[in-house]
This record gives structure tokens, sequence and C-alpha cells, in this order.
């Protein structure tokens, strides 16, 4: 199952060395606030990914930063230097563009080559740094080929290939992979991310796919509707999404709205003791956090209900159900395969962690 | 799928207009630049004299130099006043666009004959452009060489043929895929390298077919050395219109005729081929 973080624990990188800085960055497209008051730091080697759906302003994080937008208030910094003033050819900022944006009528070493040479690079270093760069994306067969001969993902590796030749200190990349298809996009990311890893330098992602956000990401910004709504590492986020939107954005979820009255949490026919304050209560709860019990020995600290399934979708390695705990509350559970089969009869879950999240 | 008396029928009437309207009356021309007049009569005796004609006498090499070069340098004004008002439109017009494309458009309403007199008023020696000098004091004569010469027809044709290089470099400009110019400053590229490197070779088709629309139209103008050339400023069509018409040579201007028409194949064919090489997607 995709949706679980495949790479190791990872340290945060709050501790190393602010890199980018966006410090209450805002902007307005004729009076719509496009960004609102965004403030974000990405620390030097780190792969950060800006996640929303469309429309949430991910995409014009990534023009300020490139500077192909002015902010409306706000600045950015860049290792203590004020990078919003600078006209975008003066950033050490690269761009991977969401359609690749190669040069037609330019071959693709040509076009790996159109940076250095506009900074007038001697020929020397420069055919040593192409060939290296199109070394790096496997792509020193088609040095020759013009892009219209190249298939996406080759186009897609050129694109790379042409941002990292200049040696950025940060790469933009503005959904890189969601032109390719299915197959193609999950071998890229890996190599997107053995590449990151390998070459150090800082990556800001931006996607509207939850998985490979999760897949590839020491942390993940979530954007919505132009306004962070949670910074935190895929797992951090996964497991503790600060608000309801997180929750259901990020996998899949169970949103349980209730309320603790007297030291009980009242979430339709589910019932649990809390220690928290009386009042109206969100609960996330993961479709993996809600087990079968096989057996009637119930733990003191465990919660219980009875439930019915209704529906079963099969999922190769796991099965995910609908059940019915009772006046149409229904809830999402994922089991392993060979689990029960749907309208039988009653069963009796448990669940655990159910996370609290904010509106 | 169609069917072949259904093609057949569909390609009959182009071939027809074609064959009639086209081929005929250059087979005409062609078979008449091989026949010859003696005493007044044009007779059908087959030879070769009206092309020798032609390379030994210098007064036509002359005559066809400068056209060539008055071509040229239509050509090159046409682009020199076309290519900046197209990138202008293209990048940087905005909301004016529209009402500048038509601005550009409505000069190929009016008459060519209205226009070419309208150049005779204002390079005249009592023309407005004297006048306006004199009134200024920057003269005290008028220049006679405004008008009836090669510069007049140059200014003429310019004016008319400029529109035809701007629309397709117009149409090239605008086909440049924007994201492109951001790549270009995203890799440390400034807009003079920017346009150097990408907006150039991109609109190149549009400027070679521009120039060659130019180049082409003003090679066989006939009218505006006419009308503003006088006679330093006559050019090989004007020699082939005399010789059909009052000098009654009409094998010799037909001789002249596929001369010139082998120049202008030729030189679209080079466009085409210059085209295609800075053709991409």
């Amino acid at each position: 199952m995709s949706a679980f973080p495949a790479n190791p624990p990872q340290e945060l990188p709050a501790k190393s060395a602010a890199l980018l800085e966006l410090r209450n960055v805002a902007k307005r497209f004729a009076a719509v606030d496009v960004l609102k008051n965004i403030s974000l730091n990405i620390a030097s080697g780190e792969f950060l990914t800006l996640l929303g759906e469309s429309g949430s302003g991910k995409t014009t994080v990534l023009r300020l930063i490139a500077g192909f937008e002015q902010p409306s208030s706000g600045e950015i910094w860049m290792s203590g230097e004020r990078l919003d003033l600078l006209p975008p050819y003066k950033r050490r900022v690269n761009t991977v563009f969401q359609n690749y944006a190669l040069f037609p009528h330019l071959s693709a070493c040509d076009n790996v080559a159109y940076g250095l040479r506009v900074k007038n690079t001697p020929t020397s270093e420069l055919a040593a740094r192409v060939e290296e760069a199109l070394r790096m994306v496997k792509m020193q067969g088609f040095a020759g080929s013009r892009p219209a001969r190249l298939s996406g993902g080759q186009q897609q590796r050129i694109a790379l290939a042409r941002a990292l030749v200049n040696r950025p200190r940060l790469l933009l990349l503005d959904e890189p992979l969601s032109a390719l298809d299915a197959n193609l996009r999950k071998q890229m990311q890996g190599e997107l991310k053995s590449l990151q890893r390998e070459i150090g330098v800082t990556f800001l992602f931006v996607t509207h796919d939850q998985e490979e956000a999760m897949a590839l990401s020491d942390r993940i910004a979530l954007l919505r509707d132009g306004a962070l709504e949670q910074v935190a590492s895929p797992r951090e986020i996964y497991a503790h999404p600060a608000t309801a939107y997180t929750a259901e954005f990020i996998g899949q979820t169970n949103l349980l709205r209730g309320e603790i009255r007297g030291g009980m949490v009242t979430c339709g026919a589910l019932r649990w003791p809390s220690d928290e304050a009386d009042g109206a209560v969100i609960f996330s709860l993961r479709p993996e956090a809600i087990r079968i019990c096989a057996d009637d020995k119930r733990q003191p600290s465990e919660v219980r209900f009875r439930a019915a399934v209704r529906q079963q979708f099969y999922g190769g390695s796991s099965e995910l159900l609908e059940v019915d705990c009772g006046n149409g509350q229904t809830l999402r559970v994922r089991v392993p395969v060979g689990g029960p089969l749907a309208g039988e009869q009653d069963f009796v879950f448990s669940l655990c962690d159910p996370t609290r999240v904010a509106e | 799928m169609y069917s072949r008396a259904y093609k057949t029928l569909v390609s009959l009437p182009p071939l027809v207009w074609v064959g009639t309207f086209l081929l005929l009356p250059y087979a005409l021309v062609f078979a008449h630049s091989l026949w010859a007049v003696r005493e007044g009569v044009m007779v059908h005796d087959w030879n070769l004299d009206n092309y020798k004609a032609l390379l030994t006498n210098p007064l036509y090499a002359v005559v066809l130099f400068r056209t060539m070069h008055i071509a040229a340098s239509v050509t090159l004004c046409a682009i020199l006043l076309g290519y900046p008002l197209a990138y202008y439109l293209a990048f940087h017009a905005g909301a004016r666009k529209e009402l500048l494309y038509q601005l550009v458009i409505v000069p190929l309403w009016v008459s060519y004959l209205v226009r070419g007199y309208a150049w005779k008023t204002i390079l005249g020696s009592d023309g407005v452009l004297n006048g306006f000098l004199q009134y200024l004091h920057l003269t005290r004569e008028p220049v006679g060489y405004f008008l009836y010469s090669p510069f007049a027809v140059v200014l003429m044709l310019t004016h008319i043929y400029t529109p035809f290089v701007f629309l397709p470099i117009y149409a090239a400009l605008e086909h440049v895929p924007r994201p492109l110019l951001e790549a270009s400053q995203d890799l440390g590229a400034s807009s003079v390298q920017t346009f150097w490197r990408v907006i150039l070779p991109l609109s190149m088709p549009g400027l070679l077919a521009g120039a060659t629309f130019a180049f082409v139209l003003s090679l066989g103008d006939f009218l505006a050395p006419l009308l503003v050339g006088g006679p330093s400023g006559t050019m090989i069509a004007n020699v082939v219109q005399s010789l059909f018409g009052a000098a009654f040579d009409w094998p010799l201007g037909a001789a002249i005729s596929v001369g010139i028409l082998v120049i202008t194949i030729s030189l679209l064919c080079l466009g085409e081929f210059l085209e295609k090489r800075w053709a991409f997607q």
C-alpha cells in the first residue's frame, strides 16, 4: 500500500540552516488573494513538497521564488539575501517546468548547455558539465536529438539535466511528473529521489498527488486556498493531521464528529473515555487503525464496537470494508485479505488512536 | 473512404483551373520566347536569339541588377519596420493589440493606385514633403531626388509590402510558447539573450516567409516605378511591359518573363528549403 511512506525515518531538517525563507508572503491577482501570508523555511538539502489541490496557490509560490511574479507583500530571502528584488536570471534557482518547456530548435545537448552558454562558460568546462549532466539523467545517447524526437520521459530527463547543470542552490519542480503515465511516473519518482540524495540539491517540489508527496518528501507543506494548512514530515502529517482537511486530503480516513461530555467521547455509536474538556470534537480515524477482533478478550483500554460489513473492496494486499455501526454511521476499515464477506453477520471491531483534529 | 469517381470529380475543377489559367499561359509565354519578330510581323521561327540578346545586351543586366537591388532594399526595409512592430504587438501591446493589428491591415484595403498617387503628392517638387522642408527652412529649393528615383520606388514598395512581411512574422511570434521565455530567463538569460537565442530562431520561418513575399512581389512590380520611379527607377517589369506594348517585341518580352520566372521560382524554392530547415515542431 503506497499510502505509507516508504523511506526510512529521517532527521527533521529544522536543525540545519534555512536556505530559503518566505516571510509573510502574499499575492493578489485582480482582487483575488491567491496567497495569504505564507511563511515557510526550506532547509539546505531538503526535499520539500508543496501539496495542494489545483488553485491552492502552489504554483504561484514557485513562480514567486523563480521570479516570474512579484509578491504583493512579504519578502523572500535566500542564504541571507533578498531574493524577491532580483530579476529571474540573477537568481540561483532553476525550474523544471510542468510541460518541460524545452527549446524545440535546440538539440538535447544544446538545451542542457543553454544556461552555461548564456553565462559565457568556457567551452571545455561547458562540454564536461553538459556530459556529466546528461550522464546523471542517463541520456548520453540522446545528446543530438531534438526534443520533438524524444518521449515524454526522455524530455523530462533533459529538462532535469538542463536545470541541474547550472548547479542551482534550489531546484523548483512544477508538477514535473504529471504528464507521464502511471508506471513511468513511479519509476521517475524513484530516480528523482535518489538523484536528489546523490547531488544534495534542495528540491522544492509541487504536486497535487498526495501519494507522490508522501513517497518523495522530507517534509510536506499542505496548501489550502492560498494558506498553509500544515507543514510536517509525511509520517507526522499522516499520523497527526492537524485539521479535518489535512486528514482527508492525505491518505484515507474516517472523520468522526461528536462531542465530549463528562470525560466520555460520543461519536454516533462509538464511545470512549477521554480526559479532555467538554465540547464538540472531530476525530480522524485511519481505516487501518480499526481491526477485527477474533476473540472476546477485551483489553481494559480497548474501544470495541459491533458493525455489519456492507461493502468489500478487494485491493490485492489488503481489503477495504465499509461497515455500518448502526444508525447509518458507516466507517471504512482496512483489513488483511481473507477477512469476512459482506453481509454475512455482525463483527466486533476495535479501534486505536483516534486523532483529534481541528475543523 | 471515397470512391475513385468522387476523387476524380473533386480534383477535376482545380486541375482544369490551373491548366487553363496557369500552365497554358506559361507554355504560351515560353513558346513566344523562342519565336522572333521580322519587319513588324511575328514569325514562328524557333530559335534562342532572344535569350542570347538577354545575356549579351548590358542594358538588360543593368535593369535586372537594379530591380534586384530595389527588391532587396524593400525586403530589408520592410523587415526592419515589420519585425519590431510584430514583436511589439505579440509581446507588449496588451489590450491595444487588436486595434494596432487592424491599423496594420487597413491600408491593404486601399487601392494600390491610390497609395501610389498619394506618394506622388507627398514626394513631388511642390509636394507635401518639400513644402514642409521649405517651411522649416531646411531646404531652399524643392528636392527633386524625392520623386522619380529608385529611392521613391523603394519607399513606396516598402509602404505597400510591409504588412505582408508583418503578418507571417506576427503569426510566428504569437506561436512562440510563452513558457520558453520563462525557461530562458530561469536559465540565466537576459531579455536580449532570450531574443537572440529563442525568439528570433523560433520566428525565423515567419521572417523567411515575409521576406520571400516582399522580395518576389517587389521583383515583379511595374506600377511603382511607373508612378514614382522615373527613368532612373525603371525596373525589369517596365521593360517587359514596353516590349509587349509600344516596342512590339513579344518574343524578347517573353524571354525576359521566362528569366524572371526562373529567378522567382528559384527564390521560392530557396525560401521553402530554408523555412523547412528552421521548422521544429
